[in-house]
């Protein structure tokens, strides 16, 4: 078969099994999009902005597990794309961004729209190739799809200048069946002896926690988890990205940890003489100061990276594998041997730990006034609970109180951005959630800043008919930011109130769509489930909350999980430690 | 603690760039580095000198073997190793100093692979600090210009560092 560059670009994605592209047209793309045109196997999305275009991606990836994929332009399309590739770069997110680039020959010249896009992105990328032969193409992209997602996933981008796509240069094209590369072996099994080490550390503990994060959803490794959790009988703690991995309904969860964790947990870590860390990071927003951090545990760690073991905490048992096929070898070396961990062993732990929660860290008080934002996501779990239910975040205090209240009790299902904390974030990967699952319920909770940085995509879900439902929690305040401004500069709210807001009922309308506000905690459940039941529209839901609400616990920035903030709610005469 | 890092990587256009944005994006400290394609031409190899303290230098060495360009590498200061530094000096050679300073060049084993009415320049191997040395005992207002190649390093006996 003879493919032009730009025909191979295409038939590549084809043979990659790619069913969406999320993009946007220009200059040094045209060639690609030509050849996009005359097919329908591989689906393109438009967007309105180049970052939606990589949220939408990345959305799609958290969600299915697979390869999300990006096609912009050259010089502002690249640049815009930035944004949304280190958010993916952050939470290790597979994706291939393809990045149309001025012609080889001009290439250094400043010519029109050209920016150095290998430069620009090097630190945001797993790796990234500027393909300068046509006939390096379809290798170079495979190998782009090979990296993003083995090993630590990541986002890969593809620099293709507009001559590699020319439509008159044609060559041979087969696509390979698979790449080997010397310089990169990501590794599989974990070291048994190693497993064995942490095996038997677990059968001594007395006061052990299972801390894991988003490599047990990247791993997909849910299942092994949960027999891990089940059969050891130990207290699991997750992070902001390892959600729904081990369900939260369950008893043996004890809530989130970290700056804004329960108080059960943030204890547990305190107290803890055995820590199981299983594909998470040990983030500074989840370790506190590293000084007061775990101050009388060993530590095991099961990462596939072997640059996230000892990075920011020393650990006692690295084991470096992919955290499913470890945590089979763990299961086996756990259930043949003679010694059973937990029981009458880890009793007196689980009664501390059950005192720390007769605390209810989370509680807060609904009255007849403001929707509380706690009540607003809670209302939201009752009445969707039941749905085949995705819920995707923007960033701030809204992002926080869905992870405190939608318990998640599956994972891929609650998609938010926690290393690199992008507003925006929200509301396009929504759209990659949704065109990935056409029939489930996706929402997207947000703040009325936040949903201002890609509003425009509203066209898009118009264009796409994704019925998306957005519950705008609405205290008219980057609320996250007065959070720290109340308690670190004395109520100096410099610049964090939202002022000149639009009407998001109208303007939701304007774009085609269904808005509704609501401002009445008694309305609220209705409200919703007006929405919820509107199956295939989107549907704005603009719901006014408490502003003057803070999220709690609250660990301040160089503080240990022991000196956390509690809400004023709480009793006060509590003895914290 | 100083640290010589050998790393074998892919000759690719931007391998070294990887390279040095590492090091500057992650607050490393690099004193020196040297890169050259090897008898395999789709390789090359890549001397640095670091310095950090033993947490530092194992992030360093596994945020290297992280980019995916890097095949190999080893850090040779945990074993026998030997280093090598290539130096040219120039310095100011009228009549009156040209013996002094041919004694000098001999005394640490350098050439004189230039020469000028008013000028030797001056080669010459070893490990940094005879090259220091050698710098310390010239009149400053001897020396015109002075260049060196960093460190080059490999280890004793009969370990390699190749696929
Ligand atoms: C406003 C705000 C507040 C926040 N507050 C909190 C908070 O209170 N608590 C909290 O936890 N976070 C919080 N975060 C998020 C925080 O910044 C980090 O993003 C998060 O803690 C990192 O989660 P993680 O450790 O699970 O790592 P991830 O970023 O999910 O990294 C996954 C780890 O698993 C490894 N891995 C990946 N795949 C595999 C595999 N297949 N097998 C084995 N290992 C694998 C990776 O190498 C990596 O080390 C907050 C973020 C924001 C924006
Ligand atoms: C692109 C970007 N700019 C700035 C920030 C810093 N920031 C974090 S939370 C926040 C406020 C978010 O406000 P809103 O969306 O209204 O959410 P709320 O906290 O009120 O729930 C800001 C500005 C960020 N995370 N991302
Ligand atoms: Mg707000």
């Amino acid at each position: 078969m003879e493919l032009s560059g730009a025909e191979i670009v295409v038939q590549a994605l084809k043979d990659e099994g790619v069913e969406y592209v999320w993009g946007y047209p220009g200059g040094a793309v045209l060639h690609i999009y030509d050849a996009l045109f005359n097919q329908d196997s591989v689906r393109h999305i438009l967007v309105r902005h180049e970052q939606a275009a990589t949220h939408a991606a990345d959305g799609y990836a958290r969600a299915t597990g697979k390869v999300g994929v990006v096609l912009v332009t050259s010089g502002p399309g690249a640049t815009n794309a930035v944004t949304g590739i280190a958010t993916a770069y952050m939470d290790s997110i597979p994706m291939v961004i393809l990045t149309g680039q001025v012609p080889t020959p001009v290439i250094g010249s400043d010519a029109f729209q050209e920016v150095d896009t290998v430069g620009i992105t090097r630190p945001c990328v797993k790796h990234n190739f500027l393909v300068k032969r046509v006939e390096d193409l379809a290798e170079t992209i495979k190998k782009a799809f090979f990296i993003a997602s083995s090993g630590r996933p990541g986002p890969v981008v593809v620099d293709i200048p507009k001559d590699v796509t020319d439509p008159n240069l044609r060559i041979a094209y087969s696509y390979p069946d698979k790449v080997e590369m010397r310089s990169y072996n990501p590794v599989e099994k974990g070291h048994l002896g190693q497993i064995r080490k942490a095996v038997d550390m677990m059968l001594d503990a007395e006061r052990p926690v299972i801390y894991t994060g988003g490599g047990v959803v990247l791993g997909e490794a849910s299942a092994e988890l949960t027999e891990l959790v089940r059969l050891t009988g130990f207290p699991i703690t997750e992070t902001l990205m390892g959600l729904g991995a081990y369900p939260s309904t369950d008893p043996q969860f004890i809530g989130m940890l970290g700056m804004h964790g329960t108080y059960e947990a943030n204890m547990a870590m305190h107290e803890t003489d055995v820590l199981i860390a299983i594909g998470a990071r040990f983030d500074d927003r989840v370790t506190g100061k590293i000084a007061h951090f775990c101050p009388n545990a060993r530590i095991v760690h099961i990462d596939v990276d072997p640059a996230s073991i000892s990075k920011n905490v020393r650990v006692d048992v690295p084991i470096v594998g992919q955290v499913k096929s470890v945590l089979h070898d763990m299961l086996r070396v756990l259930r043949e041997h003679p010694r059973k961990s937990g029981g009458e062993r880890i009793k007196g732990w689980w009664d501390r730990i059950n005192g720390w929660r007769t605390l209810d860290c989370l509680r807060y008080e609904q009255g007849p006034g403001a929707i509380k934002p706690q009540y607003a996501v809670e209302t939201l779990y009752n009445v969707t609970k039941d749905d085949d239910f995705y819920l995707t975040s923007d960033v701030g205090q809204h992002q926080m109180f869905a992870a405190q209240f939608y318990p998640f009790d599956k994972p891929r299902r609650w998609i938010n951005s926690g290393g690199l904390g992008t507003m925006g974030f929200g509301l396009p990967a929504a759209m990659g959630v949704q065109q990935a699952f056409p029939d489930a319920t996706v929402a997207c909770v947000t703040g009325e800043a936040s949903i201002q940085m890609c509003i425009q995509e509203l066209a898009t879900c118009k264009q796409y008919n994704l019925p998306l439902k957005i519950v705008l929690l609405n205290n008219g305040y980057m609320g996250m930011v007065r959070q720290w401004q109340e308690f670190f500069y004395d109520g100096r709210y410099s610049h964090s109130y939202v002022d000149a807001l639009p009407n998001f009922k109208m303007l939701a309308e304007s774009f085609g769509h269904v808005g509704m506000r609501i401002d009445n905690p008694a309305d609220l459940e209705a409200a919703y489930r007006e929405a919820f039941a509107m199956k295939d529209r989107l549907v704005f839901m603009d719901v006014i909350v408490d502003p003057s609400e803070n999220v709690y616990p609250m660990i301040e920035a160089g503080k240990g999980h022991h000196e956390m903030h509690l809400s004023p709610h709480l009793s006060s005469d509590r003895e914290l430690a | 603690m100083r640290h010589i890092i050998s790393v074998l990587m892919e000759n690719e256009a931007g391998a070294l760039s990887r390279v040095a944005g590492l090091f500057s994006a992650r607050g490393y400290n690099i004193e020196s580095l040297t890169v050259a394609p090897t008898e395999d031409p789709t390789l090359s190899r890549m001397t640095l000198v670091t310095t950090g303290d033993e947490a530092i230098i194992e992030q360093i060495t596994k945020q290297l073997n992280k980019l995916i360009d890097v095949v190999k590498l080893v850090d040779l200061s945990e074993g026998a190793h030997i280093e090598r530094e290539l130096m040219m000096i120039k310095v100011r050679a009228d009549q009156a100093m040209r013996d002094e300073l041919k004694r000098l060049a001999d005394i640490f084993r350098g050439n004189i692979i230039d020469v000028t009415d008013v000028s030797y320049t001056i080669e010459m191997t070893g490990d940094g600090a005879k090259l220091d040395a050698f710098i310390r005992v010239l009149d400053p207002d001897l020396i015109i210009e002075t260049v060196r190649s960093g460190p080059l390093g490999i280890a004793r006996g009969g370990k390699r560092l190749a696929i």
